[in-house]
């Protein structure tokens, strides 16, 4: 009972196959634990994005992607579920910040809740968007425009709006998908900063490229390598002692 | 006076004898100068057209004055009672233009999502495109004969009118005809809608039709207006499809089921017959018709620049 309440997601026997002959993530097995950061990291096209994209059903939004498996999340299993209740509790930040052009910084925080048909009184808007602004540190920055396009912010600021945008559903899992590749080294470090606090609130999986990055931030680290998942554990000790020799490999820059 | 241009190191640029001179002597240059000429005969050929136009109307103008003839609903050639105004035409025109219109944005709107969204990328998608394309290429004679002698039956046998040729018949059939326009280009704004937009979307838990309302229309919303605005533009000059099904006569037509007249059919009409002061009254419709088109083509080709710029 304990090591459930521990694990806010478990993951097991997770495939995806893009074509029939071929899987793209192999039979991954592993618990996230809940309110920390696990990291996904290993070199391009081992499948990290698309074992991520897979857990809040992204695959579903395109033809002959083949996913099986199950992914257990608060007794239910995500793959079963209906996707748009999926994901609503599984928010996404994604590579390239986001934001919806033609909307408002207020609206764009608010999406969650306009897309979703939930009917908001006024006080309850203007809390949720000052909330999620606050949560990720852009409040004060962008108080006063709200009213503005969201567009109108630098790559870093866009980026922690579509953060507050995902968390303004309050969902119980954050997936970021490389979400500091498209910034600048400044916004890079206030984004893995603001990702540190975030994990009072949410459990996090971040997919990353960067093995620095996974080791400053995260508690727990899964390596995967041509779609298999390597090795997964406590990140102190994957980074310092790791098992498998593909592991040593990637980390002393052999393989990547 | 030619060796002091010579020496002029951007002659080939500019319209001086000596540039041209020593354009003619190197390939790299003659070959601009080749291009420059057969890419003026596009503006001279326009101007000309306008010059024709308005040059031969002006006695239409001066006769009737510019003011009355867009004005007055009279159109008789009796010797020595000539009056004519083009607010007939002018109104045919407008009310077939928009009425087709009216008919044509569920028909083309529905076509551009299953091609640029529902089923992008897939062989359905290609060949349904490719059905629409060639549809916008057909002559629009193949229309109009189409209108006559099926559209019209059917019209007549539901009773909507007697001989069954009207301004709701030629629209009708001017629907039909500017479909695969506003479609195929419609298309093509919501396929550029970018993907990592509406996977934000439907990350939030969004459904289908939620992506479609909130982000989808709106972000190519300007470029279907301008596809619209360009499938206006070809109805008003449509002329053979509407010559064939709404009647031809020049009277204010009074509903959607009386006959009438457009601009362009008008002129198509009369042409043949007219010398003196009707034919310089058909150059007049046409210089109106010149003018009307252009601007609405050019408003729409700003809004297409604007969209693809955003």
């Amino acid at each position: 009972m304990e090591n459930i309440d521990k694990t806010i997601l478990r993951i097991h026997d997770l495939s995806v196959a893009y074509t029939a002959d071929k899987l793209s993530v192999s039979h991954v097995n592993c618990d996230i634990p809940r309110n920390q950061i696990t990291a996904i990291m290993g070199p391009s096209g081992c499948g990290k994005s698309t074992l991520l994209r897979a857990i809040n059903r992204m695959h579903e939004l395109y033809r002959g992607i083949q996913v099986s498996g199950q992914l257990w999340m608060n007794g239910l299993d995500l793959l079963k579920t209906n996707a748009m209740q999926v994901r609503r509790q599984v928010g996404m930040v994604f590579q390239r910040p986001n934001p919806f052009p033609t909307m408002s910084i207020a609206d764009n925080i608010l999406a969650g809740y306009s897309l979703n048909g939930l009917r908001l009184d006024k006080s309850q808007r203007q809390t949720i968007v000052e909330q999620s602004l606050r949560s990720v540190g852009l409040w004060d920055e962008v108080k006063d425009s709200l009213t503005k396009r969201g567009t109108f912010l630098s790559g870093g600021q866009q980026q922690r709006l579509c953060i507050a945008r995902a968390l303004a559903l309050r969902p119980s899992l954050l997936l970021m998908d490389e979400p500091t590749s498209a910034l600048d080294p400044i916004a890079t470090a206030t984004i893995e900063n603001l990702i540190s606090e975030l994990k009072q609130e949410v459990s996090i999986i971040i997919v990353t490229h960067n093995m620095g990055q996974a080791r400053r931030i995260s508690q727990k680290s899964l390596f995967m390598y041509l779609g298999e998942l390597v090795e997964c554990g406590d990140t102190e000790q994957l980074f310092s002692d790791p098992s498998d020799s593909r592991t040593r490999a990637y980390l002393s820059g052999h393989i990547g | 006076m030619l060796k002091k241009m010579k020496k002029q190191p951007n002659a080939q640029h500019s319209f001086s004898i000596g540039g041209v001179v020593s354009a003619i002597q190197n390939p790299d240059k003659r070959f601009t100068l080749l291009l420059w000429a057969a890419a003026l005969v596009v503006p001279l050929i326009c101007c000309a057209m306008l010059f024709s136009l308005i040059s031969d109307s002006v006695l239409a103008f001066g006769e009737f004055g510019i003011f009355k003839f867009i004005t007055s609903s009279q159109w008789s050639y009796t010797e020595g009672h000539e009056s004519c105004g083009a607010l007939p035409f002018i109104v045919g025109t407008l009310e077939s233009t928009f009425l087709a219109l009216f008919f044509c944005i569920p028909f083309s709107l529905t076509v551009a999502l299953f091609v640029g969204e529902y089923y992008k990328g897939r062989k359905v998608a290609a060949v349904f495109g490719t059905i629409t394309d060639l549809l916008a290429g057909i002559p629009s004679i193949i229309y109009g004969l189409w209108g006559f002698y099926v559209l019209r039956p059917i019209v007549v046998a539901l009773g909507l009118s007697e001989q069954g040729s009207c301004i709701l018949t030629a629209s009708m059939v001017l629907a039909v005809r500017i479909v695969p326009y506003a479609a195929s280009l419609s298309a093509e704004f919501i396929k550029m809608v970018p993907a990592e937009l509406k996977e934000a979307a439907y990350s939030l838990g969004a459904t289908r039709g939620e992506v479609l309302r909130t982000v989808v229309f709106p972000c190519a919303g300007s470029g279907i207006f301008s596809a619209f605005i360009l499938a206006i533009g070809r109805a008003l000059g449509e002329t053979m499809t509407v010559t064939m099904r709404i009647g031809n006569t020049n009277q204010m037509p009074t509903s959607l089921l009386s006959t009438g007249n457009t601009m362009a059919s008008i002129i198509a009409n009369q042409f043949g017959e007219a010398d003196g002061l009707k034919l310089s009254s058909l150059f007049a419709i046409a210089l109106i018709l010149f003018t009307l088109t252009a601007a609405i083509n050019l408003i729409g080709k700003i809004l297409i620049h604007r969209a693809q710029i955003r």
